[in-house]
């Protein structure tokens, strides 16, 4: 048996004429914590509709865990622990009723029940709150319940749907935690339109807009794969021929384009230089400046954010990516390239690196090299 | 089958936590004790043929309160899709909700035990009549249950599944009250779809075949249109 616990292939969801997904096709393995990222109404939650069970795709299948969601429903939903959006509780029952019921639904009676319910709750550090009226629960506290309510059957796989959406800064990271500490043993897939989430929680991301997959990579990957890493040069406005300048850049080797960028300081003048490759031309570009005889106030290397990939790859026309690995390198580097062509509004933006890009920005830059 | 249970189960213990059950079963108490025990003492005979007139009329307001929130409810809250993506069949959360408020509803029908043997110590109570009129409240009721459940199952709106149930219900109590004004094909017909003239004999002890299939077909129908009504989610 392999190890893919999930396996989707073309699964399409319309509702009338409007596609909610359009031929999305992936693979989770075991152990994988998969992130599924996407503005809201993308088709997050319709695939992990589908996965569980709640709805039927138009066209397409899925397997989990070995199982067809259609053919075999049942074992599809006995190897999932599910936690849908805004986490739907019985509000009225105690958090014990609660999960004693649940257990109940899954099969289990008696000391086995017993057993499965207090693994549960040590898992998600219930015990405090077991007695209590779910409704009187705090936000953190009933997300746990969420969580303790799809681990009852021990489940391979757990699908989370915005599992971290409304929480504050200390429940969300407690939340991930758990999630992280979960998704050691089995598989989980979690969607979530939080960048820094999916950085801290996922092995994989899958970036998903409307209804169409536009990546598959790992966090790493993705960030490499349209946000290279870019140089901010700041020179001395005075006595420097702009043009000279600029050609001067332009010619170092490795150097793909160079755009002026606006800056608040009438001294300085800042360009920003994408390099072909991933390389280092920090060493190149001062050599250069040195050379033309440029005075040179800073020169900072930066990459860029999950979220600046985030939103290039869901407000443009993005085409569907083949579910061979090949292709989509082959497609990320075609992507690539037209980006170069049209770096100039690349460039304008691409200051707004995320936390984890060090947090700086062109303009207000401290002096360096 | 057991998670069948489970669920009616779980139906049955949340009314109690809430204050449906409570607010539904006194309100019916409280009309029908005052129905029935102001008129009792006049008709000066031992028979419990009013208050089953009086229960079965007050059902056809009562019901529709206690199915409104069984799927309505759980669509509102989302908590369905929890219960639907458990290794559970959607005819078993159909029969499982209706065993649970069916359930309930033998409670509120329990209730009126007392007043059967109150009757019975004044004088000399004709049993048979009794039984089947039970007989006949659980078929009635039964069927107005399986009514409200398939209205709560279009909506996820309580108050529209209460009136859409309400209309259903005034509907077929209504049916054949205005039968000297229809032509007399359709007279027959309409006096037929109506439920007081079924649960009428049924009240007077007869047990007529054609009376229970009736009940059980109307509630059977409406189970599986609740039923077909859950599962469309799956394909709109």
């Amino acid at each position: 048996m392999s190890d893919v616990m999930i396996e989707a292939r073309d699964l399409t969801k319309q509702y009338g004429p409007v596609y909610a997904l359009r031929d999305v096709s992936f693979e989770v393995r075991k152990g994988e914590v998969l992130g599924f990222l996407g503005p809201n109404g993308a088709g997050k939650t319709t695939t992990m509709k589908i996965l569980t069970c709640f709805i039927a795709p138009t066209s397409g299948t899925a397997k989990v865990n070995g199982a067809d969601v259609f053919e075999d429903s049942m074992a599809v939903r006995n190897a999932i622990g599910y936690l849908p959006e805004s986490t739907p509780l019985y509000t009225e029952m105690l958090v014990l009723e609660y999960l004693q019921f649940v257990a109940e639904m899954r099969g289990f009676k008696g000391t086995e029940a017993r057993k499965r319910i207090k693994k549960a709750v040590e898992q998600t550090s219930l015990g405090d709150v077991i007695a209590k009226e779910i409704r009187a629960l705090s936000k953190g506290f009933k997300q746990r319940v969420g969580l303790a309510q799809a681990l009852v059957h021990e489940p391979p796989v757990l699908i989370l749907d915005e599992p971290m959406s409304g929480l504050d800064p200390n429940q969300a990271a407690e939340i991930r935690d758990l999630i992280r500490e979960l998704g050691r043993e089995r598989t989980v897939i979690l969607s979530t339109h939080d960048l820094a989430e999916v950085q801290l929680t996922c092995d994989r991301v899958l970036i998903i807009s409307k209804g169409r997959l536009v990546a598959d990579d790992t966090p790493e990957e993705l960030r490499e794969r349209t946000g290279k890493a870019n140089f901010a040069v700041t020179f001395a406005r005075e006595g420097a021929d702009a043009k000279a300048l600029r050609d001067a850049i332009g010619g170092v080797p490795g150097v793909a384009s160079v755009k002026q960028k606006d800056t608040a300081d009438a001294d300085e003048l800042v360009y920003l230089v994408r390099p072909k490759g991933g390389e280092d031309l920090r060493a190149s570009l001062f050599r250069a400046a040195v050379d033309g005889g440029f005075t040179l106030l800073g020169l900072e290397r930066r990459a860029e954010g999950l979220d600046k990939v985030f939103r290039d790859l869901t407000t443009t026309e993005a085409a569907p990516i083949e579910s061979g690995r090949d292709a989509k390198i082959a497609e990320a580097k075609a992507k690539a390239e037209a980006r170069k062509a049209a770096a100039s509004d690349v460039a304008s933006d691409a200051d707004e690196g995320d936390a984890s890009a060090d947090e700086s920005d062109a303009s207000d830059d401290e002096e360096q090299g | 089958m057991s998670t069948t249970r489970t669920i009616a189960g779980r139906q049955f213990r949340s009314y109690f936590n809430g204050p449906v059950a409570y607010i539904v079963i006194c309100t019916v108490l409280v009309v029908l004790g005052f129905l029935f025990w102001e008129t009792f003492f006049l008709y000066k005979r031992a028979t419990m043929r009013e208050m089953f007139r009086f229960l079965g009329l007050i059902n056809y307001f009562a019901v529709p309160a206690l199915t409104m929130g069984l799927l309505a409810e759980e669509k509102r809250s989302g908590t369905i899709e929890l219960l639907i993506t458990m290794p559970v069949k959607d005819s078993q959360v159909i029969i499982g909700k209706f065993l649970g408020v069916l359930g309930l509803y033998a409670v509120l029908v329990a209730l009126t035990i007392p007043y059967v043997f109150s009757v019975a110590s004044l004088g000399d109570l004709d049993w048979g009549p009794v039984f089947s009129s039970y007989l006949g409240l659980f078929l009635q009721g039964g069927a107005l249950l399986a009514l409200g459940l398939m209205m709560s199952s279009f909506t996820d709106n309580q108050i529209i599944a209460f009136f859409g149930a309400l209309a259903l219900s005034v509907f077929f109590f209504l049916v054949d009250k205005f039968l000297p004004l229809m032509p007399a094909a359709l007279a027959d017909f309409l006096e037929f779809i109506a439920f007081d003239a079924h649960f009428e004999s049924l009240r007077r002890g007869v047990i007529a075949v054609r009376d229970v299939l009736y009940f059980l077909t109307v509630g059977g129908l409406a189970l599986a249109v609740a039923f077909r009504a859950l599962e469309k989610r799956r394909w709109s």
